[in-house]
């Protein structure tokens, strides 16, 4: 079995898969439960400052996007930082980090943006012997209102300075969680740097309206006849997260600062593709709150047999590995040519690639009087859409067309690596002077 | 007090008094709204789907299935009567697994089929438990139409004719309207008188006089038909049965398997029906499935089914085997009835074995005799009362792709009528075809 133990900012865990600061980690209770179940770590839900906490709704707190069979897909939540007092979770989180060493403990935190309240609370964490702090730049809603979570995340500068208070003020390894509710992602990431960040997480939630009742015209959730925006996770923001990951990991200005990855991590699968893109370790929340702890024990098989698989010695190596790979569109090769095939034997005749490429693409699939489906050549641009729609895994794919063979849509003939940047039609090519 | 099962002869009551209800209580039960949820979500929505091709009704499927996905099972049910106004009944006897259901795509797949047939009766519930009719009768036409037989071709074709505007009466013989659903199926397959609400549900359209009790060649003729309506629809099923041709074929306790399943299906009180301890069925298709699977339900101690040609060329389909040797009714292939033996009545079969080859099906000389006191004949029926006139074709009345019999302004369609399967969801698709044909011809537009 692979070595799965972690180092992150020195922050050591027997493995990657933390959970993020949200419900699963508000309570000591379930943070016992989740190191025994063998989570490496956690991120404590957010803290706020001393006083009176913050109260939550009384009504639904989560809204729910379903696939087939009610699988979860997306999740939305409008519950603010913890509403336990800041010294019942500053006494647990002592008491936990006492009974699990081994684990990393982080404390998220989200206080007003003033430097004193940065540094009282800064001090009250150190005392409890947690491994770190995690920023909460990100919450969308509810703290944002009063001037905090995104509200801070949104602006660059501000970053900058409530990250450079914290370093000031304590000897802490310090993430810095961003919001994804910018146009920009590479900005805040540039700026926790330069406030002097040891490593950013991402993302947090996204702005949602998860749907809305069409009875009651409201939309959900639907807190007496109200409902209000909340933060999107889950399975459905992975894609969105993968490329801010990637984004920030490939940004001259960032590359190589710690990226701790978060958003839809549900497999080992989802969170080896956060890591070769450049994340450190991962952070999870909805697949835990989908299935409860115990979906660590694949995460941590799954991965150990892909580094086997791979002959990866440690989680190290894996990280990064994509970030090359990842480019702009313009260096994309254009003689890079491929068609669709169908494989006869897995075709189960449900014609909808058929449908797909007919009505919405190409025409470039044909179907017998005996639903036989094939690919026309001349007619396919490789768009992948009845690879996409095929419910038969493998049943399509793509063949590359090797070089100096015809492409028979075009008539021309498959040739050496070329992209945009030289092609005819783009405007800003200028042929050299005679 | 309750017979064994082991008592000698044919009599009533073998079974306790509760085990009727349950033996005879739906076979299926209905998907309810979750499992319809889940079952809904396995279709993949094809495109020009196999299942629509593989319906002789040509519901659209995939659109239905959507329609319950998306939590609309009343517009699933509006798009299933549009085709198939008896889809209620067909969603519980349809052989789906040799129609729709054996050519999903998930049975090529998975081996395991988009539960069709399920869908569909979640779909036809769910809106006919509202008792509303999801159809509008058109402008009169001031034309009338008598279709003879209310079973399902009869009954097809009068709401089709009834919707495009006509008047219709339907004459049907027996008492009671439906035909085969009402008489002549598996009581577990509709339980509950369902085939009486659904007729009545569907007579809502309007516009359809029923008469029962009138048989055509007794009470009626086609002649004063045709001269007092504007078109005759002829769907009066098949009322003879086919012969043994075994010695010993009159005695006591030899029926047809229809009388039978009709007799049970009318009974007030099925402990009431008297059944033998060994019963033995002949025949291979559905009716002889629902016979011995029905004694067997009555309490009878052996129940067997003998066919004469091999279980490949049984017409039953495998999922009506398999449930009838689950049920425990034992099916015994390539076996052809010599003798029917007793002293009166009915005592023992005797069967040689048969081989079936190039020449046809060859009867060998080694025979076996099998305890029966009672026998049911499934061997197929035949047409009974034959209008005088009228075109056949393989002893059933001649049509066109349409219909239309020999005789003008006369149509036919159903088991009296050759060509197609002899199901109810056939029937269904004649009738309505016939209906549109007959209205092609009375309203050319």
């Amino acid at each position: 079995m692979a070595n799965l133990r972690s180092d992150f900012l020195g922050i050591k865990s027997p493995n990657p898969f933390w959970l993020a600061s949200a419900p699963p980690t508000d309570k000591e209770y379930n943070v016992r439960r989740a190191f025994e179940a063998g989570w490496g770590g956690v991120v404590w839900k957010t803290l706020g400052s001393e006083g009176p906490p913050v109260v939550n709704v009384n009504g639904p707190r989560y809204g729910a996007i379903y696939g087939a069979d009610r699988r979860l897909l997306g999740l939305n939540n409008i519950e603010l930082i913890t509403d336990r007092p800041l010294e019942v979770n500053l006494r647990e989180i002592k008491s936990v980090k006492r009974d699990y060493p081994d684990r990393a403990l982080v404390v998220s935190l989200m206080v007003p943006c003033d430097e004193e309240s940065w540094k009282a609370i800064l001090a009250h964490v150190e005392d409890t012997g947690a491994d770190g702090v995690e920023l909460n730049f990100g919450c969308p809603h509810g703290m944002a209102e009063r001037g905090m979570g995104s509200a801070v995340g949104q602006v660059p500068e501000y970053i900058e300075m409530v990250t450079r208070w914290v370093k000031q003020h304590s000897r802490m390894p310090c993430i810095v969680k961003l919001t994804p509710n910018v146009t920009d992602i590479r900005k805040p990431a540039e700026a926790a740097k330069r406030g002097g960040a040891d490593a950013v997480s991402l993302i947090n939630t996204i702005n949602s309206i998860t749907g809305v009742d069409i009875d009651s015209f409201a939309p959900m959730p639907t807190i007496d006849g109200k409902g209000t925006h909340g933060g999107y996770c889950g399975p459905a923001v992975k894609p969105i997260a993968l490329n801010m990951v990637a984004e920030i990991a490939r940004n001259p200005e960032t590359h190589g600062l710690p990226i701790s990855g978060i958003g839809g991590v549900t497999t080992w699968r989802d969170a080896v593709e956060f890591m070769l893109l450049g994340a450190g370790n991962v952070q999870v929340c909805t697949a835990a709150m989908t299935y409860g702890f115990r979906v660590v024990q694949e995460m941590i098989s799954g991965l150990s047999d892909y580094m086997d698989a791979k002959g990866f010695a440690s989680t190290a190596d894996l990280v990064g590995r994509a970030v090359p790979n990842v480019t702009d569109w313009q260096y994309l090769n254009l003689n890079y040519v491929t068609k669709a095939q169908i494989d006869q034997e897995l075709c189960i005749k449900c014609g909808r690639c058929y449908a797909a490429c007919e009505d919405t693409s190409h025409q470039a699939i044909a179907m017998s009087s005996d639903r036989t489906f094939t690919v026309k050549d001349e007619e396919c641009v490789a768009c992948n859409l009845c690879v996409d729609v095929c419910p038969v895994e493998d049943c399509i794919t793509m063949r590359e067309l090797p070089k100096g063979a015809m492409d028979p849509r075009t008539g021309r003939t498959v040739g050496d690596y070329a992209n945009w940047l030289g092609h005819p039609n783009n405007p800003s090519v200028r042929e050299a002077a005679e | 007090m309750s017979m064994s099962q082991l008592a000698p002869g044919v009599v009533p009551g073998r079974l306790p008094a509760d085990a009727y209800a349950r033996n005879f209580s739906d076979v299926e039960p209905p998907l309810d709204g979750h499992e319809a949820k889940v079952a809904a979500d396995r279709c993949y929505f094809c495109h020009d789907a196999p299942c629509v091709t593989a319906c002789p009704t040509a519901i659209d499927i995939p659109l239905f299935i959507r329609q319950i996905a998306t939590g609309t099972p009343e517009a699933a049910a509006r798009t299933i009567f549009n085709q198939n106004i008896l889809g209620g009944m067909c969603a519980r006897v349809c052989p789906t697994e040799q129609l729709c259901e054996e050519v999903c795509v998930r049975e090529t797949a998975e081996g395991k089929p988009v539960e069709i047939a399920r869908l569909q009766r979640h779909a036809t519930d769910t809106l006919m438990s509202r008792n509303v009719h999801p159809f509008e009768r058109a402008e009169p036409t001031g034309k009338r139409v008598a279709v003879v037989g209310a079973g399902p071709a009869g009954l097809s074709a009068a709401h089709r004719l009834a919707m495009l505007g006509h008047e219709v009466t339907i004459f049907d013989a027996r008492p009671k309207p439906g035909g085969l659903n009402e008489y002549g199926i598996a009581s577990y397959k509709t339980p509950g008188n369902f085939a009486q609400a659904e007729v009545d549900w569907l007579l809502m359209i309007g516009g359809i006089t029923l008469k029962t009790g009138q048989a055509l060649g007794r009470d009626i003729t086609l002649e004063g038909l045709r001269a007092e309506f504007d078109a005759v629809f002829l769907g009066m099923g098949l009322s003879g049965v086919n012969a043994l041709r075994a010695e010993g074929e009159d005695r006591e306790h030899v029926h047809p398997a229809v009388d039978f399943i009709a007799a049970l299906r009318q009974a007030e009180d099925l402990a009431s029906l008297p059944i033998g301890r060994d019963v033995v069925v002949i025949g291979g298709g559905m009716t002889a499935i629902d016979a011995g699977v029905q004694a067997k339900l009555l309490g009878a101690e052996n129940v067997t089914i003998v066919y004469r040609r091999g279980q490949e060329k049984m017409s039953a389909s495998r999922h009506e085997q398999d449930h009838a040797t689950a049920s425990g009714v034992r099916l015994i292939c390539n076996a052809a009835p010599v003798k029917v033996h007793g002293n009166g009545a009915v005592r023992e079969v005797e069967f040689a074995y048969t081989e079936d080859g190039p020449g046809g099906l060859r009867l060998l000389p080694e025979t076996f005799r099998l305890k029966a006191d009672q026998l049911f004949k499934a061997i197929g029926q035949t047409l009974g009362e034959v209008p005088e006139g009228i075109a056949l074709e393989g002893g059933k009345i001649a049509v066109d792709a349409t219909g239309r019999t020999s005789l003008p302004g006369v149509w036919a369609g159903g088991d009296c009528a050759a060509g197609g399967e002899d199901l109810t969801v056939t029937a269904v698709a004649q009738g309505r075809d016939a209906a549109c044909d007959i209205h092609a011809e009375l309203c050319p537009s």
